[in-house]
């Protein structure tokens, strides 16, 4: 082989692997992507059915119970319009708590049903999960575009 | 008055970076000896008057100096002092404080161990460290000041209880020490595309640096990594958060770096390469700190609450990052390409690894900034977790695995591929077969273990051949050689933790009452109910849960569930019993009725193999610098002056 042959070969061979790099990777990046979206929005049914994808918003006061196994929670997300009802199987997080940001992952059963298999609630008491803070603001300017015609604050 | 007195420290710290940086670069563009002569003494001046400043923040921490508003809002009176101490870097700007005061750390050990390179490079390489120290102290003093004072507050808000545990005493300043270790391979770099004398000294000088940085890095990592495991109570070992993954992209291309250092040393060829690798792992520790410590991880719009900081680190980034690329565009063409290598060669071999460490760099890169882009933009939140990292990483990983068995074996410059198979044919037939075996000790034969198995054989297949050739060709002792293969080793090790970790590890999540049973891998625990205890900062349920297995006792462990008393926060300590082959992990969740609890249970095989491994690799690393030929130029110069 000359040594312009060889040196074409490897060019061509980086720039293949480079290729198949780049396609592994950009694929696995769309199919894996999750979004989130608010209880409204899911209500709405703005939100997929066959993926995974993240609900948050405040846990509502006093809508978590337990089955009788003492695992399997169940307890509604709200972002102040609308809830949704999210059942968990598993321990929840230390700052798990009725009136605290929350933010779900999982599938929308097909009962409307939100089952998580990943319920986040962060490192810090007073912090909120963004997601979460989004959702709320999100209602509220909702809600507040609906008022604001009567001129009410 | 100490934190006056350590405000005025950094002040002098400012001061004494901008002579160490402005003199030498200047005295080296002007060959003027006595202005480069200024290095040696303003580095040390600054790194002391750092130091001075830590001193005087531990202390307001130490003393429970409510005052400073950064002790009020981390510490607090009744926590133990030695986490009174690791607080001083538990804020913002007490890590930034630690970051400036490694970055001393490093630029005093350049001063002391670089007698034998030319004046104007120690000239230069002083100067670049102190343009980064500037960045850092200017950044601090201007925005970030952890000597801010206020009324006397009663008390403080206490640490966050998940930085209350003695892994926190040593994992942020080793982890420090490997970020911060790469701003010496760039602070050469740099010298060098500055000089424009980028040879095979160059490299020789720089990667005994490299190398320590490395390890340090790699050893930070493994800290963190079991610390999320037995900390966060949800066994885990890596998470793909991204506070780990700005952990991991310096790890990745710094890993690039060393390798390609290596033939820039021995081959002379990849010299732009290295200077660029170079840049890029420092660039990624500078942003990995900025990430992790500017909260905008946690929200982009806490970047937005404080503007001044989030331009103050932008800019900083832009300067450094567009700065050397700038540079190395202007001079990389005068580097020049070096010796040529064949297509299958150790070359080609390296230039392959560079490739899918970079490519692995990329897509974690990828993965974790773009949600912060999408969000930052306005268009919604979405977020990337283990799923795609997973999914890219595995392919990335297994022919990196197989470069590693055979890379070390090739030839330089050109490699014959028949002798190649004729050397490892019975070592690849073997591993394929014991690796086809092995999967059904675990009593269920699952393809990835057949495959994690093979790369982890192949490994040590590879340096098996290696290490015996070696000896039988009657070379020496060449620690660079043996630190080589111990590190490749310790990925070996890694890489069969996380196999056996993820294909056969169980968990339970249950309600127990007294006298509950629950057999989970031929193990059974007994819950034996909680007691109530009072620790100094805090009050907390602690479990008992009895392990047994046939009925022989194994241990009895003591899960608890606190909470601290100052932020009233409810925190989880899992209790661990760790072993060789399995560890057993428990934590407990909450209080159900009936006197019952939700408690976890985990059987992880093997776990403790994925940190095994990286402190092998970083062991590896340690002897690798205390190879000889780092130090044959002191000696020669040593002669020389007697």
């Amino acid at each position: 082989m000359k040594k312009r042959h060889r040196n074409l070969l490897l060019i061509a061979v980086v720039v293949v692997a480079l290729g198949a790099i780049a396609a592994l990777v950009l694929n696995a990046f769309r199919s894996n992507l999750v979004f989130f979206f608010t209880p409204t929005q899911v209500v709405k049914g703005e939100a997929p059915r066959e993926r995974t994808f993240r609900v948050g918003g405040l846990v509502e006061k006093g809508s978590l119970s337990r089955e009788a196994d003492g695992v399997t929670a169940h307890f509604r997300v709200t972002d102040t319009a609308q809830t949704i009802p999210v059942t968990y199987k598993g321990l929840l997080p230390d700052l798990f708590k009725e009136g605290k940001g929350v933010v779900a992952e999982g599938r929308l059963s097909g009962n409307g049903e939100f089952v998580a298999d990943q319920v986040l609630a962060k490192h810090d008491e007073n912090y909120m999960p963004p997601e979460a803070a989004s959702a709320l603001e999100q209602a509220q300017k909702a809600q507040k575009t609906l008022v604001s015609p009567e001129g009410k604050q | 008055m100490i934190p006056e007195l350590g405000n005025f420290a950094l002040i002098v710290a400012l001061l004494m970076a901008l002579t160490q940086s402005i003199l030498p670069l200047a005295g080296a563009a002007r060959n003027i000896p006595s202005w480069m002569s200024v290095a040696r003494p303003a580095a040390r001046a600054q790194s002391l008057f750092v130091a001075i400043a830590f001193a005087c923040l531990a202390y307001s921490f130490l003393s429970n100096d409510f005052s400073v508003i950064n002790v009020t809002q981390h510490s607090y009176s009744r926590l133990p002092a030695v986490y009174r101490f690791t607080a001083t870097w538990g804020s913002h700007e007490g890590s930034l404080l630690l970051w400036t005061l490694i970055l001393g750390l490093w630029t005093f050990a350049v001063t002391l161990f670089s007698r034998h390179l030319p004046d104007d490079m120690v000239a230069r390489v002083i100067g670049v460290m102190g343009l980064v120290s500037c960045g850092l102290l200017l950044f601090m003093l201007l925005t970030s000041n952890p000597f801010l004072r206020m009324p006397m507050a009663p008390d403080g808000s206490d640490l966050n209880p998940l930085l209350q545990d003695p892994g926190m005493v040593i994992h942020p300043p080793i982890l420090y020490m490997g970020y911060v270790g790469f701003s010496v391979a760039f602070a050469f770099a740099l010298a060098a595309l500055i000089s424009g004398k980028l040879d095979a000294s160059w490299a020789r000088w720089s990667r005994p640096w490299t190398t320590a940085a490395w390890s340090f890095l790699t050893l930070g990592i493994m800290m963190g990594s079991w610390w999320a495991y037995y900390e966060l109570g949800w066994g885990g070992w890596w998470f793909w958060d991204p506070t780990e993954n700005a952990s991991l992209m310096p790890w990745l291309v710094g890993t690039a770096l060393i390798h390609s250092l290596a033939v820039t040393e021995k081959r002379g060829s990849f010299k732009a390469w290295t200077v660029l690798l170079a840049i890029a792992a420092f660039s990624l520790s500078l942003l990995g700190t900025f990430l992790v410590r500017s909260g905008v991880l946690s929200s982009v719009h806490s970047f937005a609450s404080d503007p001044a900081r989030g331009l103050f680190i932008l800019a900083f980034l832009a300067v450094v990052i567009g700065g050397s690329l700038l540079l190395f565009a202007f001079r990389a063409n005068q580097v020049g390409l070096g010796g040529r290598f064949a297509l299958v060669s150790r070359e080609s071999f390296l230039m392959a690894n560079n490739i899918l460490l970079l490519t692995a760099c990329g897509s974690v890169l990828l993965g974790t900034l773009y949600p912060l882009f999408i969000d930052a933009l306005g268009l919604g939140k979405i977020s990337v977790g283990p799923p795609y990292f997973n999914s890219v990483f595995v392919p990335l990983v297994l022919p990196l695995l197989f470069l590693v068995g055979v890379g070390p074996l090739a030839r330089w410059k050109q490699a014959s591929v028949p002798d190649l198979v004729s050397r490892l044919k019975w070592g690849f037939a073997a591993s394929v077969v014991v690796a086809l075996l092995l999967p059904f000790t675990m009593g269920a034969w699952k393809p990835m273990v057949a495959v994690g198995y093979l790369s982890a054989l192949w490994i040590v297949v590879g340096v098996a051949i290696n290490v015996q050739s070696r000896l039988r060709s009657g070379a020496g002792w060449s620690a660079n050689f043996y630190g080589m293969n111990l590190a490749h080793l310790g990925v070996a090790v890694t890489v069969i933790g996380i196999t056996m970790v993820s294909a056969y590890e169980s968990e339970r999540n249950v309600r127990m009452i007294v006298g509950d049973t629950i057999t989970l891998q031929g193990y059974t625990f007994r819950f034996n109910g909680v007691k109530h205890i009072d620790g100094p900062n805090y009050t907390a349920e602690r479990g008992a849960l009895e392990v047994t297995r046939n009925g022989n006792p194994v241990t009895i462990l003591y899960p608890e569930k606190r909470t601290y008393l100052a932020s009233g926060m409810p925190f989880s300590d899992s209790a661990i019993n760790y072993g060789f082959t399995r560890d057993l992990y428990t934590a407990l969740g909450e209080p159900l009725d009936g006197g019952a609890w939700s408690v976890r249970l985990f059987h992880k095989p093997f776990v403790v193999w994925i940190w095994i491994g990286a402190v092998l690799m970083a062991l590896g690393g340690v002897l690798a610098i205390s190879d000889r030929r780092y130090r044959a130029a002191l000696r020669k110069q040593g002669r020389a002056v007697a």
